[in-house]
């Protein structure tokens, strides 16, 4: 159980171990930043905060070579065992999501661009907005359930996942009656699309990201399961 | 965190796996259960080990043992130095006998029969249940006598029957091809590695049911290591085999089965896939990972 609070005997694995911790945790919060900055200079039609996210994506791309590197490291010298091996391989699989997630928010940022410079809509956007707090929102307590941990808040974020996919599948209902109604907001409409799209996978990995946690913490692979089924197998323990 | 009472499900994770794996808790091995779950496996069963006492004069080493082990099967006794592990392991042959102040309580079955019981032939029980050390210990003779000894004291002389088994034997060793061109030769100018191979081929001569290992590659280079665990996973076709390491990669690598001792008791018993990622108690968790308990 990764809950163990005594220490490793070697001091050196226990801080190795920490620090690739606090540095998923650091990604986390890099991504999250990107995912609404993204967001912002898509609903503000700012293009500076939208290169900006571009251009964020190396830090995280390089950030993700280096824990690669350290799991790596630690599998090779340290051999870890038991929540030892669960938390390096659920850290391994975790920076992969976080850095999809990372370039989904790089498309979104493009379509910011593109549709920055061309005529406002009335509503500007706004049909996106809800999804992207929903989104964020529940990137957000994902890494608060790895850094805690926290596995009942793992299996809330993971059930939520499917309001999103709900709220995506209405958008793009939504945009494509904008686009039958007005042919010539059919460029933009695409823009607008690719973007819910984008926030939808940043939803599925988001969702991915808690089963790795529930795996870390209580050694169960809940993957391909459905929300009910996920909760009875984390709550089996508890009979 | 789980205790004992809260993992009692021979649980599988999730549908889609094919065999459930085996999760036995300290309490079940106690209670008698752990040899449910391996039944559950289709295992049958070549030992059984119940509320097994032994004492050293005053000192208990071994406490209220309960223990199922598996026919055809690797199992591994993890644990700290001192743990019993190995004291529990001499007892399958009866090497206590050889230490006065011990005294023992329970029972210890090997297909039905009581290993213990006062009737049994001790030399028989060793042929059946064969043993070997940490140190390699070759006789001081060529390594074809090595390998013979064993049937030359059941009185078997027939030169052809001798050379086709100590053929058979290194070969099952993993060793005919590095020795075949100097049977003759002394076994003591064999290398460690070579020498433990040849001290197992020295055991199957005489065509054990059980071989015990007790330390087989602590005191052997990666090389050499890595050939004991390789033969180790073959002779698991015919033998029953179980091992005390102190190095639980050995453990996780060899094993089917782990069981981890901890102060005479027996902690956990588990399927070695389960119990090195997902141990069930508190104890095992901490020595596997190397913590302060």
């Amino acid at each position: 159980m990764v809950t163990n609070q005594s220490q490793h005997i070697s001091q050196q694995f226990e801080k190795e171990l920490q620090d690739i911790r606090s540095q998923v945790l650091a990604m986390g919060g890099m991504v999250e930043q990107q995912v609404q900055n993204a967001m912002e200079a898509l609903m503000n039609g700012d293009a500076d905060l939208a290169r900006a996210v571009i251009a964020s994506d190396e830090d995280v791309n390089k950030l993700e070579i280096q824990i690669d590197e350290e799991c790596i490291q630690i599998i090779a010298k340290r051999q870890p065992t038991a929540s030892d091996l669960r938390l390096v391989t659920g850290i391994l699989k975790t920076i992969t999501d976080l850095e999809r997630i990372g370039d989904e928010s790089v498309r979104i940022a493009r379509m910011a661009l593109n549709l920055s410079e061309k005529d406002r809509p009335k509503k500007n956007y706004r049909e996106l907005s809800a999804l992207g707090t929903q989104v964020r929102s529940n990137l957000s307590n994902a890494l608060d359930a790895f850094a805690r941990f926290d596995v009942e808040t793992a299996l809330l974020v993971a059930k939520e996942d499917r309001d999103v996919d709900a709220e995506y599948e209405s958008i793009v209902r939504q945009l494509v009656t904008y686009m039958m109604e007005d042919p010539r907001s059919i460029t933009r409409v695409i823009d607008m699309i690719w973007s819910a799209r984008s926030l939808e996978r940043i939803g599925d990995h988001v969702h991915n990201v808690c089963e790795h946690v529930i795996y870390l913490v209580e050694g169960k692979d809940v993957r391909h399961l459905s929300a009910e089924k996920m909760e009875e197998v984390v709550k089996a323990r508890k009979e | 965190m789980k205790t004992e009472n809260e993992t009692k499900e021979y649980s599988t994770m999730n549908s889609q796996e094919k065999t459930p794996p085996i999760r036995v808790s300290a309490s079940q091995a106690r209670s008698g259960e752990a040899r449910e779950a391996l039944l559950m496996a289709n295992e049958s069963i070549k030992i059984v080990v119940n509320d097994l006492n032994l004492y050293y004069g005053n000192d208990q080493a071994l406490k209220n043992i309960n223990l199922q082990i598996p026919e055809k099967r690797v199992t591994a006794f993890i644990g700290p130095s001192g743990c019993g592990k190995s004291t529990l392991l001499r007892c399958f042959n009866r090497m206590n006998d050889l230490v006065d102040s011990v005294s023992i309580t329970g029972d210890m079955l090997m297909d039905g029969q009581e290993i213990n019981a006062p009737g049994v032939n001790v030399s028989e029980l060793r042929r059946q249940v064969g043993m070997v050390f940490q140190k390699p210990n070759p006789f001081p003779k060529s390594i074809y006598e090595n390998v013979a000894y064993g049937l030359r004291l059941q009185g078997v002389n027939d030169r052809s029957t001798l050379d086709k088994v100590v053929e058979k034997s290194l070969k099952g060793a993993a060793l005919w091809d590095e020795v075949k061109d100097r049977l003759h030769e002394s076994a003591m100018g064999m290398s460690g590695g070579q020498q433990q191979r040849l001290v197992i081929a020295r055991a199957i001569a005489i065509e054990p049911e059980v071989i015990l290992l007790d330390e087989p590659a602590s005191a052997l280079d990666p090389i050499s290591t890595l050939k004991i665990e390789e033969l180790i996973n073959e002779l698991k076709n015919d033998y029953t085999i179980v091992i005390v390491t102190h190095n639980m990669q050995q453990a996780a690598r060899v094993s089917d089965y782990t069981a981890f001792m901890y102060m005479g008791e027996l902690i956990e018993f588990g399927a070695t896939d389960q119990l090195f990622t997902n141990p069930n108690n508190k104890q095992t968790e901490d020595y596997i990972t190397g913590r302060y308990g």
